[in-house]
């Protein structure tokens, strides 16, 4: 460092002839400070700075302002500015500052930019030119200040301009340049990906400095670029592994430690890249086990630096593929960091608690007792973390605690948000685990009541729907309704004032619907109850409504009661309240009306939803006849609308607007279906995501372990915890026998004892849970409310039961496969693949083989099984059932599948079959189908066991990329050694250059036993791109008319005769894009991302490369393609 | 990542706001605002690290729940980073430390004036430790070392032959008696606190 100094120092009598005089620089901010204290209001505040801007104002306008001035009207700037003030006028001065002074003012000028502006800021382009000189200046702090503030921000655009010179200086013979070098280019890595590509044997460059300073500072690049793509850097992993062993036996300089501990961010950088590349890789694992067993060893002295690196380690010893050597001494760490006195470190044990207890339960038992103290700690922090961690390892045998210690919280926690989350978590543990009827409802009441009008919206559809649509058994369901409604009367007969409007609305409905199940129930009473409420003064109008629709229900023989009440709302100033009472009071006096529209006690799946809106093909068909434009669902409208702004030629088309509000349907059962129908009007895409989103809490995690391995390992080491099967029964005589020998203290001991029993009912059911648990969550036992699998879906409850899928894995998700049923006049895969089991029982299939073909056929199928049964089921039949196929190839090859793409998509164009995933029961292929306005992701689930493989969901997740499963994601069954198909649509809407799609698939081998299988996969944008045919003038009119362009030169391949035209070939092959024109050493290319926005590409041959120029409407899209064109050249 | 560090006292004054990542102007205000409300009303015996606040209206400004706040309080200021998933919790805890401390060796004895009369400063030396949202430097004498050096050009331009700390002593005395008690700033110095108390 010293030499930097000195060089300096030879550099500095240059600056003293500019500068004379010691004035205080900072007198004016000094009084500006003074005079804030002393003010009194925010008012006076204002006053004041609005004062100052002014002056300052004035200051910088005026000529006679000097530098050093200028500096300190700066420093005040930046003061204002953190105060919340806006002084925009001063940002240009920054920038002169920074252009024109000398070293301080160059200082003050880009600290002042760096504050102010950011990236996407227009004046950030006069910089650019200080910013390339004073790259090239000799002057080292010159150089540093520049590499500072393009690390900070610099416009995306000019990047290629500074890149020439930030890559020089990464070979530059200061340590201190070169890491602000590389931290640059990090910083260009993360805004513009393709701009570095170039540069990543610089990287490794940088990676091997021999300054230990820079190779720290490439790490920040590589966990990136790891994290993005771990599949790219397995090489490195000996590297990483090498300087983490040598970092962790203090081969560093003296320098480098921080409290005795050898560079401890480095190692925690190095730890967190470890358990990236390790995770789900056997083998990269196994060449981190020994220094991370030593980064173990070594980090036990007590110090909080030492801690962090502990917790990294432990992180990365769960991630990758486990050792149980090493997972034992992991699982010894967690356990120091839960008992530490240090609340940073017992909160970070929680967590790490958390994630560890849902592989291994075990654990959690080990700590049961400093669970138990930290349920009762003084932080709020840890209290929630702990409840979190309970929350995970919450089963059937101990959730009346878990549910009671998260109520406790909740009726003293005041802070909004945990509130709404954690409420959720009760409701959804209740739904799940209820031991019994009495206590769900109980529960549900305190979620309802303590959420109030905080509460997610789903919590109360999801209670109502459970309610309507009722388990397997009727007498439950019977009993559950009957106890709501006895309890719901006794709350209603107290003091409800007080009660949440969710609460009084839930309570409504189910009053109306089920308290006819009471039969020594006067409907008089529960009337004058609603009644009673409907005049209550703080009950909101929605509220309102709930009640007039449970009186509607109720009404009817009452009418003596109701017209009143019916005659009073009528003048009400709100219309829906309004047509409600018109409807109360009809329905009240004319009682076959009312049975007919509001028949009671029917079951809801009998209930017909037109969910196609037959009823509305009259009033359609007139409005088209009357020239309306047809019905497009709104992404195509959407991507109609692109096309439209990007041809902004063309005249709009001219549309009728439909009015929906004129035939809107009213549903009168629950006051819940009107929104409901609403959602499934909506794309169903969203639905899609809503549940893939909140499937998210239970994932995420999971991931991280390896398929199979664990399991067997953990078995023959077999860690024993004292405590393992803590059973109440087992406990219970211990404490008492502990009881007795310690009488002469009973208080603590007492105490202890309620901590211990708490324990008992806490823990209890985990040891014996825990072996089996180690596949993951979803074996939990199966949900106590299981819905009703249903053959014929009714609109409203299969969009609701999407919602919930999270919450039980067993319900099928059959929204989609309903919603493009229609569509696609295809029958959905759950039939099909019940139709595997018509030949066995000929007689039970009539109604499930009904539109597949005749019974003939079936028998003939029944003759001769070997025939191909895509014959047999017709030609509107698409899946095509393997079974003939794998007779013939035991040993299935993955290619082979591709036959067995749906006839419909066999002329498109696919890519090869290629294996996702596998276990022993199921095997995952999946190929991609490029049609034009999508891309399909065909799946095929494979049994390749030799038995039928039952409930099998696959749930596909993609944030980046609009998913819809077109069809079979669920089935009921799949037979042995058969193969199903499932397809996903996929619409990419902002172009990215790849992204990764993840997914589970659960199945049932044994009734009640579910497990999940996960696959995931990257797509590119080339997936994505198709085509685009236009002739040269329409190309010429469109280019125009984008604004979005990126240039860069490519490799021209000159090995051929025509270079451009072999170079264009090349690019076409891999990116599926159209030649428009080529006009000597010029050439046009087109495509599109879908069918929506295109990308014009305009290529000139000049000297040894191509220049490209692209255009599109999105302004993604280009950056794209061009680092797509950029790889395949490469790769060519 | 790191994307922003706060610097405000125990009334919410900002003393010092970096932010890596942009936001509109409004919105670093309200972020500041929010953040000061969340760890105020913490105990200072609780745990420095806030997440898993899902729902608060702080993670959704800053834009996810990917992010956590890590803070420590010393005397009257609130050093708060806000970091992404990438950052480890601890780590960052002792790089609050280490610049507090560097702090603490540039300004001797370092309190929240130094903080308001010389912020730019402290920007100077944050930009030694933390570059656009990376850890740059984590060593403490490299810091000063990198510091010093543009201290003595500064120097050398009045050619103030005074070492910093005095001219900083002078300052601070100078302006202590007249600034009120009652209001925002307070004379105490931030106390560094040895590394043990976690």
């Amino acid at each position: 460092m010293s030499d930097v100094v000195e060089k300096t120092l030879i550099a500095l009598p240059g600056l003293f002839d500019s500068q004379t005089g010691a004035a205080k620089i900072t007198n004016r901010l000094k009084q500006l400070i003074k005079s804030i204290t002393e003010l009194t209001s925010k008012h006076e505040e204002e006053n004041l700075i609005k004062q100052e801007l002014t002056a300052m104002k004035e200051q910088v306008s005026s000529p006679n302002t000097t530098m050093k001035q200028m500096r300190e009207i700066m420093v005040r700037a930046m003061y204002c500015e953190m105060l919340g003030y806006d002084a925009s006028f001063t940002y240009i001065h920054a920038i002169k500052l920074a252009q024109q002074g000398g070293v301080l003012e160059k200082r003050v000028g880009y600290l002042a930019v760096s504050l102010f502006l950011n990236e996407g800021h227009e004046l950030l382009l006069l910089l650019v030119n200080t910013v390339l000189k004073d790259l090239q200046s000799t002057n080292l702090i010159e150089v540093c200040m520049a590499l500072t503030v393009v690390a900070q921000e610099f416009p995306k655009d000019m990047i290629p301009a500074v890149l020439p010179l930030v890559e020089e200086k990464l070979s530059h013979p200061k340590e201190i340049i070169r890491r602000k070098a590389v931290l640059a280019l990090y910083k260009f890595y993360l805004i513009a990906p393709n701009q570095v590509q170039h540069i990543h044997g610089k990287f490794r460059k940088a990676l091997c400095d021999k300054d230990p300073g820079v190779m720290t500072s490439s790490l920040h690049i590589y966990l990136q670029l790891i994290r993005e793509n771990p599949d790219s850097y397995k090489d490195l992993t000996g590297s990483f592994v090498t300087i983490l062993k040598q970092v962790v036996g203090g081969k560093l300089p003296i320098d480098f430690n921080y409290h005795n501990v050898p560079a401890p961010w480095l190692q925690i950088q190095l730890l967190r890249i470890l358990s990236l590349l390790g995770r789900e890789d056997q083998s990269t694992s196994e060449l981190m086990y020994e220094v991370l067993d030593e980064s173990l060893r070594r980090a036990e002295m007590n110090h909080n630096i030492t801690y962090a690196i502990l917790y990294e380690c432990v992180k990365a010893i769960y991630t990758i593929q486990p050792k149980a050597e090493l997972l034992e001494k992991a699982a010894r760490c967690i356990g120091n960091f839960v008992l530490s006195p240090k609340i940073n470190l017992k909160y970070l044990g929680l967590k790490a608690l958390t994630y560890v207890v849902q592989h291994d339960a075990k654990l959690a038992l080990q700590h049961q007792m400093t669970i138990i103290e930290c349920l009762d700690h003084s932080d709020f922090t840890i209290k929630r973390e702990t409840l979190e961690l309970l929350f995970r390892i919450t089963n059937a045998q101990n959730v009346m605690v878990i549910v009671e210690k998260m109520l406790d919280f909740l009726r003293v926690c005041n802070d909004d948000h945990t509130v709404i989350h954690l409420v959720g978590k009760v409701a959804e543990l209740a739904e799940k685990f209820a031991p019994d009827n009495s206590w769900f409802i109980q529960t549900m009441n305190d979620v309802f009541s303590i959420g109030g009008d905080l509460l997610q919206q789903d919590v109360p559809n999801n209670f109502l729907r459970m309610m309507a649509e009722g388990s397997e058994s009727m007498e439950e369901d019977e009993q559950l309704r009957l106890y709501a409604v006895e309890s719901y009367l006794s709350v209603l007969n107290g003091d409800c004032s007080h009660l949440p409007q969710r609460f009084l609305q839930v309570m409504s409905w189910v009053l109306g619907e089920y308290s006819h199940l009471q039969e020594d129930l006067d409907p008089r009473e529960v009337i004058h109850l609603l009644m009673k409420l409907l005049d209550h003064r703080r009950v909101s109008l929605e509220t309102r409504v709930w009640l007039l629709s449970a009186l509607t229900k109720l009404c009817e023989g009452h009418t003596d009661l109701i017209l009143d009440l019916s005659e009073s709302l009528s003048s009400s100033q709100d219309t829906v309240l309004r047509q409600q009472a018109h409807e109360l009071r009809l329905l009240s006096q004319d009682s076959q009306i009312h049975g007919w529209a509001l028949p009671r006690g029917a079951t809801w799946d009998s209930m017909e939803v037109d969910s196609s809106l037959s009823f509305l093909d009259g009033f359609v068909s007139e409005a088209l006849a009357a020239g309306a434009a047809p019905y497009k669902p709104p992404h195509q409208r959407h991507e109609e609308l692109c096309e439209e702004r990007a041809l902004s030629l063309e005249p709009y088309v001219f549309s009728l607007p439909v009015s929906l509000s004129s035939c809107s349907i009213t549903d009168r059962q629950s006051p819940t279906l009107p929104s409901v129908t609403s959602e499934l009007s909506d794309n169903s895409t969203d639905l899609l995501q809503k549940a893939g989103s909140s499937a998210l809490i239970f994932e995420g995690v999971k991931r991280v372990w390896g398929k199979d391995g664990y399991l067997p390992q953990k078995e023959t080491t077999g860690i024993a915890p004292p405590v393992e099967e803590s059973s109440t029964a087992v406990l219970a005589p211990i404490q008492q026998r502990a009881a007795e020998m310690l009488e002469p203290q009973p208080e603590p001991l007492q105490q202890n004892q309620e901590k211990q029993q708490l324990a008992s009912s806490l823990f209890v059911g985990l040891g014996a849970q825990s072996s089996m648990s180690l596949l993951g969550k979803s074996e939990a036992p199966p949900p106590r409310f299981r819905r009703k699998p249903r053959l014929h879906d009714s609109s409203s409850s299969s969009s609701t039961s999407e919602k919930s899928s999270e919450s039980s894995h067993s319900s099928r998700s059959t929204a989609d496969s309903f919603l493009y049923g229609n569509l696609l006049e295809e029958e959905p895969a759950t039939s099909i693949s019940s139709f595997n089991h018509a030949p066995k029982s000929a007689t039970a299939n009539h109604s499930q083989a009904n539109g597949l073909g005749q019974n003939k056929d079936i028998v003939s199928m029944e003759a001769d099984r070997q025939a191909n049964t895509s014959q047999i089921l017709g030609s509107d039949m698409v899946i095509v059932r393997p079974n003939k196929l794998q007779d013939r190839y035991p040993t299935r090859v993955v290619s082979d599948l591709s036959t067995l793409i749906p006839s419909d998509l066999k002329d498109l164009p696919h890519s090869d079959v290629i294996s996702l995933t596998s276990d022993p029961s199921l095997s995952l292929s999946s190929c991609r189908v490029f049609k034009d306005e999508a891309l399909l992701l065909v799946i095929f689930i494979s049994n390749c066991t030799e038995t039928t493989i039952k409930d099998v969901a696959v749930q596909l997740n993609c944030g980046e990329l609009e998913t819809a499963s077109l069809r079979g994601n669920v089935m009921d069954y799949l037979e042995e050694n058969s193969t199903s198909v499932c397809h996903y649509t996929l619409l990419m809407n902002d172009p990215q250059t790849q992204v990764s799609f993840t997914g589970t698939v659960s199945y049932q081998t044994q009734p009640g036993h579910t497990n999940t299988l996960m696959f995931s996969g990257t797509l590119s944008t080339v997936d994505f791109i198709r085509p685009l045919v236009v002739s040269t003038e329409e190309y010429g009119k469109m280019w125009l008319s984008f604004s979005h362009d990126v240039k860069q030169n490519l490799k021209l391949l000159t090995d051929a005769g025509d270079s451009l035209r072999s170079t264009l070939n090349v690019v076409k092959e891999t990116l599926q894009l159209h030649i428009v024109d080529i006009i000597g050493s010029e050439g046009i290319v087109a495509c599109r991302l879908l069918s929506g926005a295109p990308c014009l590409l305009h290529c000139r041959v000049n000297g040894e490369a191509l220049a490209v120029w692209l255009r599109s409407s999105l302004p993604a899209l280009p950056d794209c393609i061009l680092y797509h064109c950029q790889k395949a050249l490469a790769e060519h | 990542m790191i994307k922003a560090i706060l610097i405000f006292n125990n009334h919410g004054k900002p003393r010092l706001i970096r932010f890596y990542q942009y936001f509109a102007e409004d919105m670093q205000q309200q972020i500041i605002r929010e953040t000061f409300h969340l760890v105020s009303k913490r105990d200072d015996n609780v745990c420095n690290f806030l997440e898993g606040e899902v729902f608060h209206p702080i993670f959704s400004l800053i834009g996810g729940s990917d992010y956590k706040l890590i803070y420590r309080h010393y005397a009257t200021l609130y050093f708060v980073f806000c970091v992404d998933s990438s950052e480890s919790e601890l780590g960052i805890l002792d790089l609050i430390q280490v610049f507090v401390e560097t702090l603490d060796k540039c300004f001797e004895n370092v309190c929240e004036l130094d903080l308001i009369f010389h912020m730019d400063k402290v920007h100077y030396i944050l930009q030694e430790v933390v570059m656009g949202g990376m850890v740059l430097e984590t060593n403490m004498n490299e810091i000063v070392a990198q510091v010093e050096l543009q201290n003595r050009m500064e120097k050398s331009e009045g050619g103030l032959s005074a070492a910093p700390a005095r001219a900083v002593s002078a300052v601070k005395n100078m302006n202590l008696p007249e600034i009120p008690r009652n209001i925002n700033i307070g004379d105490i110095n931030i106390k560094v606190p040895s590394l043990s108390p976690f």
